[in-house]
């Protein structure tokens, strides 16, 4: 088996055993009953989905390194923006869940489905920003200009990434401020940190494959094969 | 430095004050989801006639069922009476966070038109004997709402 297909059945796994857990053995709140248990999904999205934005920035800033210190045989690093693709694709993936998964639970405890709280406002930004990056992606054919383009927006988008996390400090919101150790008992806190792994080990095989994917795409394109009419060599 | 690599600076350089302006401006205090009931007080002029949210701790003992629903908002400081036609949420009880949107009327209370509930960032199980609060979710509001004790069965002392 391979290595990323292995990491991704790890994940399912882990998904299925907090999730069963969380389910039928973890007790539901003492105000909020079973609805509760969407926290499980809901929490490791948003956990994953900043740990999917923050591999793009780093590979963002790879790439920025490349150009700002070209090296000296001309070979330009183009992992980085394979992986940059790739991650921002999946972050943006798991901002969606994210986000539909909060509107399910908000709905039933705070009364509506959306509200422009801070909160819900900096991750519809986060989430609109990096869809953004990938909008301007499709439309820049070239491949280096693509992916130096891409990466000056990544860094930019990625700003919103500490806005969210600390949005229910700053200001007054809605949605409540995170929870630590003690606001959360261990029954609960148990399949949640098995399903953040789950979620983990699933964007990582995500992203690791959807890496490949755009590996062999660019690496066609840069050896100007006739593929499709996008690849096309003469540009 | 060639016109590139000013412009990957140019752009870093934006990405870090656009976080430090939101950060350490005055930006913070300009956005403001909700008055609490004493900023509603202060901004009286301004509130008049625009349509706001309110937001505070739902005071015990006030709450009155009927139409419209009264409760008391209040932050410890000044208090606020809001009246509303809304079904409140499964959650909506004495002692918890509540954000209302609508408006002042002229006699110092508050008419709302969306009741929102604001929960905290505990997750507790039941206590011993206590049942998960089926009720709160898909009953409609009792008496005894926000307690996690059993109910005390009729006809002991």
């Amino acid at each position: 088996m391979k290595l990323m297909p292995a990491v991704g059945a790890l994940g399912v796994f882990l998904l299925v055993v907090g999730s069963w857990i969380g389910l039928f053995v973890a007790p539901a709140d003492r105000f909020m009953g079973d609805i509760q248990r969407i926290m499980y999904v809901h929490v490791p999205s948003a956990w994953t989905t900043m740990v999917c934005f923050t591999v793009s920035l780093v590979a963002a800033l790879g790439w920025v390194y490349g150009v700002v210190r070209p090296a000296k045989d001309g070979q330009r690093s183009w992992g980085w923006d394979d992986a940059l693709e790739s991650s921002i694709e999946v972050g943006v993936m798991f901002g969606a869940l994210l986000v539909m998964q909060g509107m399910i639970w908000a709905k039933p405890t705070w009364g509506v489905y959306w509200t422009w709280d801070p909160r819900l406002t900096t991750v519809a930004v986060m989430e609109l920003m990096f869809v953004a990056v990938l909008a301007l992606r499709s439309f820049v054919d070239e491949p280096v200009r693509r992916a130096t383009w891409s990466a000056v927006t990544t860094l930019v988008a990625y700003v919103n990434v500490p806005l969210v996390y600390f949005s229910v400090r700053w200001w007054s919101s809605l949605h409540q401020v995170q929870s630590t150790s003690d606001s959360i008992d261990p029954e609960i806190w148990r399949p949640l940190g098995i399903n953040a792994f789950g979620f983990l080990f699933v964007a990582i095989a995500f992203m690791g494959l959807r890496t490949q994917v755009a590996r062999l795409t660019r690496e066609t394109l840069l050896a100007g094969d006739d593929v499709g009419p996008s690849a096309g060599g003469a540009r | 430095m060639t016109s590139r690599k000013l412009f990957l600076v140019a752009a870093v350089g934006v990405a870090v004050a656009g976080v430090s302006w939101i950060a350490f401006g005055n930006l913070g205090e300009n956005l403001v989801y909700y008055w609490t009931p004493t900023e509603l007080r202060d901004h009286a002029e301004k509130a008049e006639g625009a349509t706001v949210r309110l937001g505070g701790m739902v005071k015990a003992g006030s709450i009155v069922q009927g139409t419209p629903l009264t409760f008391v908002v209040t932050d410890g400081t000044a208090e606020v009476t809001v009246r509303t036609t809304e079904i409140p949420p499964a959650m909506f009880r004495e002692g918890i966070g509540v954000v209302v949107e609508g408006s002042v009327d002229g006699a110092g209370g508050f008419d709302s038109k969306r009741l929102m509930v604001k929960h905290d960032n505990s997750y507790k199980a039941p206590k011993d004997g206590a049942m998960p609060a089926e009720g709160q979710m898909f009953g409609t509001l009792a008496e005894d709402a926000g307690t996690t004790e059993p109910p005390p069965v009729a006809g002991t002392p």
